[in-house]
């Protein structure tokens, strides 16, 4: 594969939810791409959109009531949006591996852990039970679980919350995927337990050449851990940058409340500054700016005028009207 | 700061705040709660959960004590068992002189007012049935602090105190949002002027944008009211903040207790140090050159501790005195309580 070609291309991606109390627009017009072997990290809070986002690319969400409006999602030169169910179902865990945030509910209950991994080799690979059976007990080694033959007997249950998310991630990898999208995985887990994992996930890195999508409220896992990341506000990406540069300098009035209302551990005394108001009500259309409400410099066209994400230095992008840096509108407006 | 302002607003000039002394408001000593694991049709008792196991420490008057561990490390239980929801299996728990473990359940509702909590998850605590207004009101009515003529204008004012608009008294808990909610929690357990609040992962249900928004509401409340917070927590970077003085729990034991620079500059446990590493920073520079110490396996059941050292299974620096002996808890510092057999050569 031609190694400059992103791997993952999503253009204009649209999801709605038609619930009773109306329609919910969960994500309107995200647009990103994924380069070979990238790590790449998405921010944002419960709501904006980053979980729907991703999940929408290989129709994970219910439908109904969720649709896929609009938007494409370009994968090997195939739009995933637009493949049958039998060709999604190649791709599923096959060229694309997940995992999820709970593994206590991602896990099947009644099946052992060995029969986890093998079922997706059996299905995408074609392996053989021995080849499989082998596979499977290399796989749980990579991951980094002690006793991997008695483990292969074992089922979820038995297995703690760091050990079922390693089964996972053993099952998303057995395929040797293109692409890892990782939705929240060390969310439920105890911080000693969260660090295992990641320097799991930076092995295998390495390793593999895998790329990784890692979707994340926390700030600080995906610091050290990411190449490039978006910030996703009310549906939509507000930013998007190479990881120094959007922790060294934040564009978005969003982003840089986000990471001045963050306690830090290795620094005392400081005030955090919170951001005032809550989270956009997801029913309405976005008209103007979804921040706008709770931005500091929002001004009139940032109500009226839906801010478009534009390039503003090489590699980074920002859906503002206002220039903070200048503290003036951009376009000179 | 804002938040200060809008409370002072509120109650008018708090004067001078009185001088920092130190006055222990809460004694703990020797805590046990052990929870029995029965079986069978006679309900035999098999075991025992050992979610707290002995444990000893003070709260001082107008403090904020961090009390930081891992799920299943019994800092919940410590909170609860402190206000009496849950009875201690051992060791004595005095509030203001008077040991809660020796009252009666009437003498411990007198003492309520007093002693207030902030539970984590503002769904599940607040009654979706009641009105905000009764919610607040209730502990008013059930301990008879306000005759009803004055009930409503307090509920305004608690409301107005926490941040909320008070015409919106009459709302129901589903029409705010989650960091709103908390909010209306934080009123209910100030309405009575408590001098003690256990806030329980208060904001671990909440966004990040929202947590500041809390966090900051509590530590005003605290200036203007003279409130002292036992604020458990799994996250140490928020308790580094808010926090004067640190408890690290593991296993049902304290494992370090000191102030929160000494804590975070200079942790002398190794579980409080592989902690620290654990923790990621939101800043790429710094977590590119971090050293970490990852800790081997997981925290063993707390119904079948290991010998010793609860901590030796996983502990980087353990010897076979660590599984022989329990070390003891000693002060290694003035005000610097640690148990740890090598807790001055780790460093």
């Amino acid at each position: 594969m031609n190694r400059d070609q992103p791997v993952l291309e999503v253009s204009d991606l649209t999801t709605q939810f038609d619930t009773q109390d109306g329609v919910v627009h969960a994500v309107n017009g995200v647009s990103f791409t994924l380069n070979p072997g990238e790590f790449l990290g998405v921010v944002g809070e419960s709501g904006s959109g980053k979980s729907v986002t991703m999940m929408s690319l290989l129709k994970l969400i219910p439908m109904p009531p969720g649709e896929i409006v609009a938007g494409k999602a370009v994968f090997q030169d195939k739009d995933l949006l637009a493949l049958k169910p039998d060709e999604l179902r190649q791709v599923r865990g096959g060229k694309i591996g997940f995992i999820f945030q709970d593994p206590m509910t991602s896990l099947n209950p009644v099946l052992t852990v060995g029969r986890q991994i093998t079922e997706s080799l059996k299905i995408h690979t074609m392996a053989s039970a021995k080849a499989a059976d082998a596979r499977a007990l290399e796989l749980l080694n990579v991951v980094g679980i002690p006793d991997a033959k008695q483990r292969l007997q074992a089922y979820p249950h038995e297995l703690s919350g760091g050990m079922r998310q390693r089964v996972m991630i053993a099952v998303a990898l057995a395929c040797s995927p293109q692409v890892i999208i990782a939705d929240e995985p060390t969310t439920a887990l105890d911080v000693t337990i969260q660090a295992q994992i990641i320097e799991i996930i930076k092995g295998l890195r390495e390793q593999l050449g895998t790329a990784v999508i890692w979707i994340t409220h926390d700030l600080g896992v995906i610091a050290g851990l990411a190449d490039r990341v978006v910030v996703m506000y009310g549906g939509q990406i507000v930013e998007e940058a190479a990881v120094r540069e959007l922790y060294g300098t934040p564009e978005h009035p969003y982003t840089q409340g986000l990471l001045h209302s963050l306690p830090r551990l290795d620094q005392k005394g400081q005030e955090l500054v919170n951001i005032k108001g809550q989270p956009p009500s997801m029913y309405a259309p976005p008209t103007g700016c979804s921040f706008a409400p709770r931005c500091p410099y929002a001004f009139d066209r940032c109500i009226d005028d839906l801010p478009v994400l534009e390039e503003i230095a090489r590699g980074h992008k920002v859906a503002c009207w206002w220039d903070t840096n200048n503290e003036r509108p951009r376009d000179g407006r | 700061m804002k938040g200060r302002e809008m409370v002072a607003e509120v109650l008018g000039d708090p004067g001078q705040a009185p001088a920092p002394e130190r006055e222990v408001l809460v004694s703990v000593q020797g805590l046990k709660k052990h929870f029995p694991i029965v079986k069978g049709l006679f309900r035999r008792q098999v075991g025992a959960v050992k979610a707290v196991d002995g444990v000893t420490f003070d709260i001082y008057r107008g403090e904020t004590l961090g009390l930081v561990g891992e799920s299943g490390s019994g800092k919940s239980t410590i909170g609860r068992v402190l206000l009496q929801l849950d009875h201690a299996t051992e060791g004595a728990v005095t509030f203001d002189g008077q040991d809660l473990t020796a009252l009666s359940g009437e003498q411990v509702r007198k003492l309520r007012p007093r002693m207030q909590m902030v539970f984590q998850d503002p769904h599940a605590s607040l009654n979706p049935r009641m009105t905000v207004a009764s919610i607040i009101g209730e502990p008013l009515t059930e301990h008879k602090a306000a005759k009803s003529s004055e009930r409503d204008r307090r509920i305004e004012e608690l409301l107005s105190l926490v941040g909320l608009d008070p015409t919106h008294a009459n709302r129901y808990p589903h029409e705010f949002s989650g960091g709103q909610r908390q909010r209306i929690g934080v009123a209910r357990a100030i309405a009575l002027n408590p001098d003690l609040i256990v806030c329980d992962e208060p904001i671990a249900a909440l966004d990040v944008s929202i947590q500041a928004q809390v966090v900051n509401l509590l530590e005003s409340l605290q200036d203007v009211l003279g409130l002292t917070y036992l604020f458990i927590s799994h996250d140490l970077s928020m308790v580094r903040h808010i926090a004067d003085r640190v408890a690290v729990m593991y296993l049902g034991r304290l494992v370090e207790l000191a102030s929160v620079d000494a804590l975070y500059e200079d942790p002398k446990h190794p579980y409080t140090q592989a902690l620290h590493s654990a923790v990621p920073v939101p800043d790429p520079v710094i977590e590119a050159t971090r050293r970490r110490v990852i800790l081997e396996g997981d925290i063993p059941s707390p119904s079948n501790p290991p010998p010793g050292c609860v901590f030796n299974t996983r502990c980087p620096i353990a010897q076979q005195r660590c599984i022989d002996e329990v070390p003891e808890w000693r002060e290694c510092a003035p005000d610097h309580w640690v148990a740890c057999h090598f807790a001055d050569a780790s460093m």
